[in-house]
């Protein structure tokens, strides 16, 4: 690992002034689960890595819901630097936002999320192994072309739209927040301003950019979820319980009126380098009852646009598993599968 | 507070140049934990932060619960001060990638991987590493329940294994065996001695952790 000055700002506003408006000199750090990774393989080398452990700010690291009553439209808070595993074995969170508190059930194992944080998810690294691996000089490192698009290509993207770099995006977390309709309220020199979360990831190319749109300067304060009153759920396609990333993931939520499902929010994870928002299927679920049938429908259409590369055809199929699933998941559905 | 910080006039992090350094003098005596330091820290526009290193910086880090300082650079992760700067080789550094949790001490109660922190963000936190678990003579219930049931092989991931497993009896002494092996889930055993370990966890679930 490069060695580094280290700071310890304890504001917001103090770290902010403490960061570079280019990247790569400066890194922010919170749970270093995935910084430290990326120092250690020389793929991030900062001079500067500001801490933002010791900001005791509330807003950025609490949880807060407030008190739900009928006819209002209460919004919960959730600090980006909240532990993961505290967001995971939140009871109210839980109730609310099953599809949030299983996917963070799920991240890592149970070091993983004592250590990293939400912001942290939001913003890591891809996980592509040419990105990772130090000697690969790839499109996002100054590269001239992207290796895993005929490569080793098994874990990579199928919704590739024709993107030169087809890294999935590493969230679990993100794809339910999208589906639950949140916002990221963020701090850099000139203030406070709010993303909302389906505009917070891009596909990067290359080095002077990151998975998301913040500037270097910028950092999460918090993410914002309304309480609309939507079922909502997450399931995950994974080759492992614990310790991996998953294969494919569908995050759903709907209001439930009259046996009815309207405001249908499908999303994607792990399929391509944002979060990705299967219109189609969304389409064939609005106005429906959810059936088996119509769960099943869904998945199919989820997968249009899907172009597989030579390793990964294999994930249309689990896209359409796992959004059926989240559907009758969301429902109420006794799952008859195991899990 | 005094037990968690360097005390004043060392190098590096000391408490004051901490305090100097992000204009909280006013604050005196209570640092950043109390109220008024928080208040006053919101009010600081854009305050000027001291950075520490890239060369060697004081750390007092409270071990066991043992206050111990030593002068390392802002790189050394927790794992590696422990073991090299404090002579604590418990934790074991196999993987150094927080994936095998050979390295897993508990901060503040809660497992985590030693090699994927920095010592300095472990200042001011309660550290506890498999060392702590033998006292007066007296071998803590884990590991004397893996000595019983033979759940170590070449025994290099066993001191990970036997600190999640204290961690998670520690949150909840009436954890059943299958709640143990969720908080096991961050920890490997490339030897595959999993079953005596569940045997040694089923015998302390038995006994109410």
């Amino acid at each position: 690992m490069k060695n580094f000055t280290y700071y310890r700002p304890l504001s917001l506003e103090a770290a902010v002034a403490l960061l570079d408006n280019r990247w790569g000199t400066t890194e922010l750090l919170a749970g270093g689960t995935d910084l430290l990774d990326l120092q250690k393989e020389y793929i991030a080398q900062p001079d500067k890595v500001v801490s933002l452990t010791f900001i005791q700010d509330p807003v950025f690291t609490r949880i807060e819901v407030p008190q739900i009553l009928p006819g209002t439209k209460p919004t919960v808070s959730i600090g980006a630097a909240v532990k993961i595993a505290d967001i995971a074995e939140h009871a109210e969170l839980k109730n609310l936002f099953p599809a949030l508190t299983d996917a963070a059930a799920q991240v890592g194992g149970p070091q993983i999320r004592n250590m990293g944080t939400l912001g942290g998810n939001l913003c890591q690294r891809n996980r592509c192994w040419y990105f990772r691996d130090e000697h690969v000089l790839c499109l996002l490192k100054g590269g001239r072309r992207c290796f895993a698009s005929d490569g080793e290509n098994r874990y990579h993207a199928i919704f590739t739209k024709g993107h030169p770099c087809v890294i999935v995006h590493p969230s679990t977390l993100a794809p339910a927040l999208i589906a639950l309709g949140a916002s990221v309220e963020v701090v850099g020199p000139s203030g406070k301003r709010t993303i909302e979360l389906n505009k917070f990831f891009q596909a990067p190319t290359k080095p002077d950019q990151r998975e998301h749109v913040l500037a270097p300067n910028e950092i999460v304060v918090r993410v914002l979820i309304p309480v609309e009153g939507l079922r909502n759920a997450s399931y995950e396609v994974r080759h492992k319980q614990s310790y991996d990333w998953p294969l494919a993931q569908a995050a759903v939520a709907f209001r439930l009126s009259g046996g009815k499902a309207t405001n249908v929010r499908i999303v994607l994870g792990h399929v391509a380098p944002i979060p990705h928002v299967a219109t189609e299927a969304q389409k064939v679920v609005e106005g429906q009852t959810i059936t088996r049938e119509l769960a099943e429908q869904a998945g199919e259409a989820a997968t249009v646009g899907a172009a597989p590369l030579s390793q990964n055809a294999y994930k249309v199929h689990l896209v359409k598993v796992a959004v059926k699933r989240a559907l009758l998941l969301a429902s109420g559905a006794q799952p008859d599968w195991a899990i | 507070m005094s037990e968690t910080h360097p005390p004043p006039g060392k190098p590096g992090i000391s408490r004051r140049q901490f305090l100097t350094g992000t204009g909280l003098g006013a604050a005196a005596t209570t640092l950043l934990q109390t109220s008024e330091a928080r208040t006053q820290a919101s009010k600081v526009q854009a305050p000027k932060t001291v950075g520490f290193g890239p060369n060697a910086v004081a750390c007092e880090l409270v071990v066991n619960g043992a206050r111990i300082s030593v002068q390392i650079e802002p790189r050394v992760t927790l794992l590696d001060c422990l073991r090299h700067y404090m002579d604590i080789t418990g934790p074991k550094r196999v993987c150094d990638r927080g994936t095998c949790g050979a390295c897993t001490v508990l901060l503040d109660g809660r497992p985590i991987y030693a090699c994927t922190m920095l010592a300095l963000e472990a200042q001011g936190k309660k550290i506890e590493t498999p060392e702590s678990l033998y006292q007066d003579g007296q071998l803590h219930r884990v590991p004397a329940a893996f000595a019983q049931y033979d759940a170590q092989q070449c025994g290099f991931c066993t001191p990970g294994f036997v600190m999640a497993m204290k961690g998670c009896f520690d949150r909840n002494p009436n954890a059943t065996p299958d709640e143990v092996e969720q908080c096991l889930a961050g920890n490997i055993c490339r030897c595959g001695t999993y079953q005596q370990m569940r045997d040694a966890l089923r015998s302390l679930c038995k006994k109410g952790g």
